[in-house]
């Protein structure tokens, strides 16, 4: 403290002779220097009370009582820095905590695309904070040769929607045969996320089974939005509708499903509310927009397609969209 | 024993009246301004959680001596509702403990210690010493 007091009075005495623009800024980095130190500012007050009280030596008493106002005050503000301060700390060691989480919950809900002859398969899945509330699941049954999709959106976003997600991977693995119906696996699915996870925490499902050998897709959802399904004998989509509850909300519930056999250049895109429900753009909107962009570039692999999307949707809404975002895409 | 100062904490007018006794206090043990308004702040947080939590209480301040050291020393006792989570109180990234202004407290003291027994009390004990 010693040192410090004796270079705040030359730089303040310099200052209070030649007025310079120079002083000011070493006054500013002398400051610096003390805030790394952690000086808390009623020491400040002190340092420059003191250095004042040796350059002026005929002070009144009334000044000096002034300062120890100014510094009994500034205790409060101290405090309250100091506060300021470990929270920054907390928040570091918040954060360092958070990437570690991502990394493992990369790992635990880590796809792999399955590579089948028959079917082009293409899907991107980008989380919107470090966690991911979208979840994509493929099993490829080579004996039986059905490729099961599951695509599915917690409503919610980061550490909770992760969580959640990781119920929903266990349920999906505990129930590994790719020739199950779409409706018996959503009923299983919601049973589990209706007793596991909390109130208010739902889940949003598509889930499909396609018979690589005849080519028929069959689907359910569980309040998810409808997959597009693009007919290339038509030149155009439409929605594949299918009705049934989130997961989660209710007990028991049944699930519908549906067929649809794909012919040569057909494709299906299951999608994830992110990707729908774009900023300044209503769902029709954004759903036509999707169309759009995937129709100019529909003769591209899947994989590519489902980038060229979220490289266009990002570009269209600046950089900065607001939700985790996942497109599946199954080409004939 | 001379050195030992006891105030009851029932109103403001309290808080000032240990306040001064704390200035006073500090400033005979040869704390400079700056420690001064940091002890008198401690005694005014603890003595307004005594108002707020307990309604009454009461404040030792003490003057400490121990191998050529100086210090004071401020203990508060209440038999308010108590405290159910100290650990909490103490923790700045808890709301429950920046509301009672503990975390503060504690960094303007050299010490700081909490009992207490729910729905028995609470006892703060709180010291600095001179540099």
């Amino acid at each position: 403290m010693e040192q410090l007091l004796i270079d705040y009075k030359q730089i303040l005495s310099d200052y209070v002779v030649n007025r310079k623009e120079e002083t000011l800024y070493n006054g500013q980095n002398y400051v610096r220097q003390l805030i790394q130190k952690n000086v808390a500012p009623e020491d400040v007050i002190n340092i420059h009370r003191k250095a004042v009280e040796e350059i002026y030596t005929e002070l009144p008493d009334s000044l000096s009582h002034a300062y120890d106002f100014l510094i009994e005050v500034m205790v409060q503000y101290g405090m309250k820095t100091r506060e300021h301060q470990s929270l920054l700390i907390q928040k570091e060691e918040l954060r360092i905590e958070m990437e570690i989480a991502a990394r493992i919950q990369n790992i635990l809900l880590n796809t792999t695309v399955p590579k089948i002859d028959q079917l082009d398969i293409g899907m991107i899945s980008e989380p919107i904070r470090k966690m991911n509330g979208d979840y994509v699941h493929f099993l490829f049954d080579e004996e039986e040769d059905y490729l099961s999709i599951a695509v599915a959106d917690v409503v919610g976003k980061g550490v909770p929607a992760a969580l959640c997600m990781s119920m929903l991977k266990n349920g999906l693995e505990t129930l590994e045969y790719g020739n199950n119906d779409p409706s018996y696996i959503l009923q299983v699915l919601n049973r589990i996320i209706e007793k596991s996870v909390d109130d208010g925490m739902f889940v949003s499902s598509f889930y499909g089974r396609y018979d690589v050998n005849s080519s028929i897709l069959t689907y359910g959802s569980a309040g998810h939005e409808p997959a597009l399904y693009f007919n290339s004998k038509e030149n155009a989509f439409c929605d594949l509708e299918c009705k049934g509850l989130l997961l989660g909300v209710m007990p028991e519930v049944k699930y519908s499903q549906s067929n649809i056999r794909l012919e040569e250049n057909d494709f299906i895109m299951i999608v994830t509310d992110g990707v729908t429900e774009l900023r300044d753009c209503d769902v029709i909107d954004s759903r036509n927009l999707l169309k759009e962009i995937a129709f100019s570039i529909r003769h591209l692999p899947a994989q590519e397609m489902c980038e060229k999307i979220y490289l266009e949707l990002q570009r269209l809404q600046d950089y900065n969209l607001e939700d985790d975002f996942t497109i599946v895409i199954l080409k004939k | 024993m001379k050195s030992l100062l006891e105030i009851t904490i029932n109103t403001e007018s309290d808080i000032i009246a240990a306040r001064q006794i704390a200035r006073e206090t500090s400033n005979t043990i040869g704390f400079d301004k700056v420690d001064q308004a940091r002890i008198v702040t401690a005694i005014s947080e603890i003595a307004k959680n005594i108002i707020m939590y307990a309604l009454v209480g009461v404040i030792t301040i003490e003057i400490l001596e121990k191998d050529n050291k100086k210090g004071i020393s401020i203990r508060a006792i209440d038999r308010g509702p108590g405290i159910v989570d100290i650990k909490s109180v103490l923790d700045e990234s808890n709301l429950k403990g920046l509301g009672a202004g503990l975390p503060g407290v504690r960094r303007l003291m050299d010490s700081l210690e909490i009992e207490s027994d729910v729905g028995k009390g609470t006892r703060v004990y709180m010291e600095k010493w001179l540099r």
